[in-house]
Order: structure tokens, then C-alpha cells, then sequence
């Protein structure tokens, strides 16, 4: 049934090997982090491509993990993400189910007054100050709460909802359940798709969050691993002995092998959880592309 | 004020739907408390901002911040550098998703074309902490991009302490990290066009270069202009994250843009010269955003923009 001109198979053919070399290109900087990472100081220091280690060495990673900044970092940054995420599930669910209602008075101002901060904001400074007034400097609530809410979230949530039929809340209704009952048993279980993807993307965000935490953390027994991450990038050896990170009389090191372990520590939660939510991820990407 | 909110019609609208006006009230509050709280905290920009005499306290100062930031060297130089990079980013990131999604579309093994996607789509779920991590250590001047230049004879190159080498840098690695990104929304896109249009191309003897020339490229064509003129409205966002990740104070001259400077002056303590660049960025972007989201309006007749 098809047919193909030579044409078309010679295309086909660069087509694909072309994609192929993309493909390689957007997978080799990860390679080389894991393959560095796994490297012996001597292995890092040779020359080449280091598409995987030769000569394999764990010592990074047990450095890596010595490091009471990092485990600690490590265990702020899933708190902050299991609850901020589960904060921002329930409070967009409770903010967007009456605004799908269209007999909420002030409907059309209360959507305005949501959709204008996706345009606008105080920025930085007055951010920080609300922050310091409120007592939340140096706390991970100050992470969390201004996440929990976020007007894309609650327009994309308002959207779902929307396409629920009405005439099931109104049977409801009728029956004598309270708005909250309806939102709980009738609309919540049919929006799972919805709410695996805003969970997705708010999980997603709170992991990869850093500029708040540089801001407002001031400790570091409260900071999170990004942080920590971002600092390890920017050492050399020497600020890498000072700080005792690595101790130079055990182990012979290179800071790289350090920094790449560091990074892969970071990147294995989403790296392992990625082919699990990708189907969610694409999603969430025709949800926000155009729409943003 | 009472005679308005609360005559007999209005009670009766409230008492009748309290249930969903008690369900809304706490995000209300959130977006009024986090979000519009801050605003009135811009005033900043007009005060001489003391830490210690807070908002309220601190003296106005008119349009003094506004005559410094103007009047220095840095902020017109970190204005200049960040639509510099936000034209160069469209300029050469702009097509990227676009070429990508097209020879995706090509692809007939559906299990290769998953493939591929998955892969490149995956820099985009990682944070400019992450990315920034890696790629610093890859343009290092020891780096294995160097090594790779060396073995075909190139002398190295100071990547990342050179205006210029690093201005391709940050191009390149916005390129790796949001094409893949970018390409899921075209192909989208592509996945809408009705495929009686390719039955009929074929029918009358079309191939698949007449094809894509004729069905598919007119089909991207609405959603092009969209995004297009949307990243136009976005030109004072010149990407932080990435930039801030990877900058270093050698390549100032080139790198430094509006939230960075921000940044240095909020380290600095210098919170009104702050506020003030970071409302002019507001202002400027709201106004850009607000045209370009008419003239995507305009251009696709109505049917594309963001609100």
C-alpha cells in the first residue's frame, strides 16, 4: 500500500540518523555527569569522552553522602515537596471548585483578581519584606505557603471542573449535600487526571526550587539540596578541603568527581520517578504551553 | 459602601450561596495577602527605604531611584544585555522546536519517535542548578567540550570567561534545554490537523516534500505567530535561572541582566534602587504583554492569546 520513492527512503534514512545524533546530544551531558561520578580521581583526570568509567569508584558518592549538609538538604527538599504539593492540591481543589460554579456571585471579578498576578507582581523586595513581617524568615513554611496557591493551577483546575456536568451537582444539591460534600465525593474523584498533573508539575517545581530558599533560609540545618548543590558547583579543591567536604589525607579527589556526584544525588528522585509521570508531564506541557 | 454590598437582594444572593463563597474565601484571602500585599509594597520605589523605619516610615524620595538607576553605568548596561539575549534566544532558539517537532512528525516507527521525545524533553524537568552543575563542568577549560576541540586540532576556548564564547554558551545550552519542551506543543498542534487533508494531497499525486510544504507548515502557521509574538512580550525575561546558574563577574560586560542586577542590589542592601528596576521590569513587561497578547488576538482572528 505505501509506496516510496528513493527519494523518500533516503530522507527517511537522514531523518532518523539525524534525530538519533539529537537525541545523543541531549543525553551526553547526563552520561558524562554519571560516568564522572562513578570515576576514581586518576579515571576522572584522563582525557576523552567518558561515555563510562573505566576504572569505577564509589568514593564521590560516600563523600557525597558523608556530608551531613547534603542529607539534611536532602530530607528538607522531599518535606517541602510531599507538603507543599499535598497543600496545594487541597487549596486549589477549595479555590477553584466554587469559581467553576457560574452561580458564585462576584464570579467574574474574583477570576480577574486571580488571573491579573499571572501578569503582574510586587517582584523581589516587597516579597522579602512580606516574608521577614510575617515572621517566616529562616522557616520552611516560608517555601511551602507562597506556593500553595498559583493562578495558572487554579484556572487549569477551574477548567476540569468545568467540563464536569453540572446536573450532577445539582442532583446533589437536591439530595441535601453540602458544597464541600459535592466537591469531596462528586468532583474530586472524577478530576484525577487533572490532579496528577498539577501534583506533577507543583512536586516537580518545589524540587527544582532554589531562589527562595536562597533568600529566605538562612540556616542550614533548614536549607534545602539545590542550595547545597549550587554551592559544591562553584568550589574549587581548595574550599573543598576547608569546608570538609572531602578530607585530603584519606582520599585522593578531583572536584569534579565530587560536583558530578553531587548533581547525580540531586537528579536521581526526578530521573527515577520520570518515566513513571512522563505521560503527565506532556500533558502538563499542553496545559501551560500556549496558555502561560 | 453597606447600602451597596449588603441590601436585602444582595443578603439574600450571599445566604443563598455561602456555602461556595465559604469555599473560596480562603484563596481569596491567599492571593489578596501574597500577592496583592506585595504590590502595595512597590512603593518602595519612591522611598529613600530604610530597613529600619519599614514601608511606612521610610521618607519618599520622588524619582530619586529612578534618576540613579538611569543616571549609573549598570542598569542601562544590564537593560541593553538582557534584550540583547532575549532577541539572540529568538533569533536562534526560535525555529529549533519547530524543526524538531516537523522531523518528529516524520517519523514512521512510533516506538523511535517516543523515544526520542522522551529524551529530549527531559533537560526541561531539571533545575538551571542541575543543568548549570553540568555545564559547568563541560565548558570548563580542561572540560571534555575542550578535550573534544583539541583532538580535532582547536585550540581551547575560554567558554565561560569570555563575553562572547559565553553568550554563545548560554544560547546553546537555553537551546538543549527547551527544545524539546517546545516541540511537544507543535506537534500538538500538528496532531490537529485533519488527515482527510493528506488523503486528498495523495490522491492528487502529492508527495511528502509537497506534503509538509502544503498541509503541515500552513497548519503550524497560527500556533508560530502565537508563540512568536508572546516570546516578544517576554524580552525583559532574559532567563535568570540559567543566567545567574552559570555567570561568573568576568563576563559582567555581557551577562549581567535586569534580575541580576536586582539581585546584587538587594545583596548590596540598596532595596529602593531594587524596587525600582525590578518595577520598571514589571511595568515594561505588563505593557509588553498586554500588546503582544492583542496582536496574537488580532493575527489569529480571536482564537489565540492568553486570556
Amino acid at each position: 500500500m505505501i509506496q516510496r520513492t528513493r527519494g523518500e527512503r533516503i530522507f527517511n534514512v537522514f531523518n532518523v540518523t539525524v534525530l538519533g545524533v539529537v537525541a545523543l546530544m541531549a543525553l551526553y551531558p547526563f552520561v558524562y555527569t554519571i560516568s564522572m561520578s562513578l570515576s576514581s580521581a586518576a579515571e576522572a583526570m584522563r582525557s576523552g569522552l567518558h561515555l563510562y568509567p573505566r576504572d569505577i569508584s564509589l568514593t564521590s558518592f560516600e563523600m557525597v553522602l558523608a556530608n551531613p549538609d547534603i542529607v539534611s538538604g536532602f530530607a528538607n527538599s522531599v518535606l517541602r515537596t510531599v507538603s507543599g504539593t499535598a497543600l496545594t492540591l487541597f487549596f486549589t481543589c477549595l479555590t477553584a471548585y466554587p469559581l467553576a460554579r457560574k452561580e458564585l456571585p462576584y464570579r467574574g471579578p474574583l477570576l480577574f483578581l486571580i488571573l491579573f498576578t499571572m501578569i503582574f507582581s510586587g517582584g523581589i523586595v516587597p516579597n522579602y519584606l512580606l516574608i521577614k513581617n510575617i515572621g517566616l524568615i529562616d522557616s520552611i513554611w516560608a517555601l511551602i505557603l507562597p506556593h500553595m496557591l498559583t493562578a495558572f493551577n487554579v484556572i487549569v483546575m477551574k477548567n476540569f471542573f468545568q467540563s464536569i456536568p453540572e446536573s450532577l451537582a445539582e442532583s446533589a444539591k437536591i439530595d441535601g449535600a453540602s458544597e464541600i460534600n459535592i466537591l469531596a465525593r462528586i468532583y474530586v474523584p472524577l478530576s484525577k487526571p487533572v490532579l496528577a498533573t498539577v501534583g506533577l508539575w507543583t512536586a516537580v517545581s518545589h524540587w527544582n526550587q532554589w531562589f527562595d530558599a536562597m533568600l529566605y533560609i538562612t540556616s542550614d540545618e533548614n536549607q534545602v539540596l539545590q542550595t547545597f548543590l549550587q554551592r559544591i558547583v562553584i568550589e574549587s579543591s581548595v574550599e573543598m578541603i576547608e569546608q570538609g567536604l572531602v578530607d585530603p589525607n584519606v582520599t585522593q579527589f578531583t572536584p569534579e568527581t565530587i560536583k558530578a556526584a553531587t548533581v547525580v544525588v540531586t537528579v536521581l528522585p526526578m530521573l527515577l520517578i520520570y518515566p513513571f509521570v512522563q505521560k503527565y508531564f506532556v500533558k502538563g506541557i499542553m496545559l501551560g504551553g500556549v496558555k502561560e | 459602601m453597606s447600602g451597596i454590598l449588603f441590601d436585602n437582594d444582595s443578603w439574600r444572593l450571599y445566604r443563598r450561596h455561602k456555602g461556595l463563597l465559604v469555599l473560596v474565601l480562603p484563596g481569596v484571602l491567599f492571593f489578596l495577602l501574597f500577592n496583592y500585599l506585595p504590590m502595595l509594597g512597590l512603593v518602595i520605589a519612591f522611598k529613600d527605604f530604610r530597613l529600619v523605619d519599614g514601608v511606612m516610615g521610610s521618607a519618599w524620595s520622588g524619582l530619586d531611584n529612578f534618576r540613579r538607576l538611569f543616571g549609573g553605568a549598570d542598569f542601562p548596561l544590564a537593560l541593553r544585555n538582557t534584550v540583547t539575549i532575549s532577541l539572540l534566544r529568538l533569533c536562534f532558539g526560535f525555529f529549533a522546536p519547530i524543526a524538531l517537532a516537523l522531523m518528529l512528525n516524520e517519523v514512521r516507527l512510533s516506538w523511535y519517535k517516543r523515544t526520542i521525545q522522551t529524551v529530549t524533553y527531559i533537560p526541561y524537568f531539571l533545575s538551571w542548578v542541575i543543568l548549570g552543575g553540568i555545564f559547568l563542568i563541560m565548558f570548563a577549560q580542561n572540560g571534555p567540550v575542550n578535550q573534544m576541540a583539541m583532538m580535532v586540532g582547536i585550540e581551547p576556548i575560554e567558554f565561560l570567561t569570555n563575553d562572547f564564547w559565553f553568550i554563545v554558551v548560554i544560547i546553546a545550552t537555553g537551546i538543549w534545554q527547551a527544545a524539546g519542551y517546545g516541540a511537544v506543543i507543535y506537534l500538538a498542534a500538528l496532531s490537529g490537523i485533519s488527515p482527510d487533508l493528506y488523503e486528498a494531497a495523495v490522491v492528487d499525486g502529492a508527495g511528502r516534500w509537497k506534503q509538509t510544504w502544503h498541509i503541515t507548515i500552513p497548519g503550524l502557521i497560527p500556533t508560530i505567530v502565537t508563540l512568536f509574538i508572546l516570546n516578544l512580550g517576554h524580552v525583559l525575561n532574559a532567563g535568570f535561572d540559567q543566567i545567574y546558574n552559570m555567570y561568573n563577574p568576568m563576563v559582567f560586560d555581557a551577562a549581567d541582566i535586569i534580575d541580576t542586577y536586582v539581585l546584587r542590589r538587594i545583596v548590596l542592601m540598596d532595596f529602593g534602587l531594587a524596587t525600582g528596576a525590578g518595577l520598571f521590569k514589571s511595568v515594561v513587561g505588563l505593557m509588553m504583554v498586554v500588546l503582544a497578547n492583542s496582536l496574537a488576538r488580532r493575527v489569529s482572528g480571536g482564537e489565540q492569546g492568553i486570556w
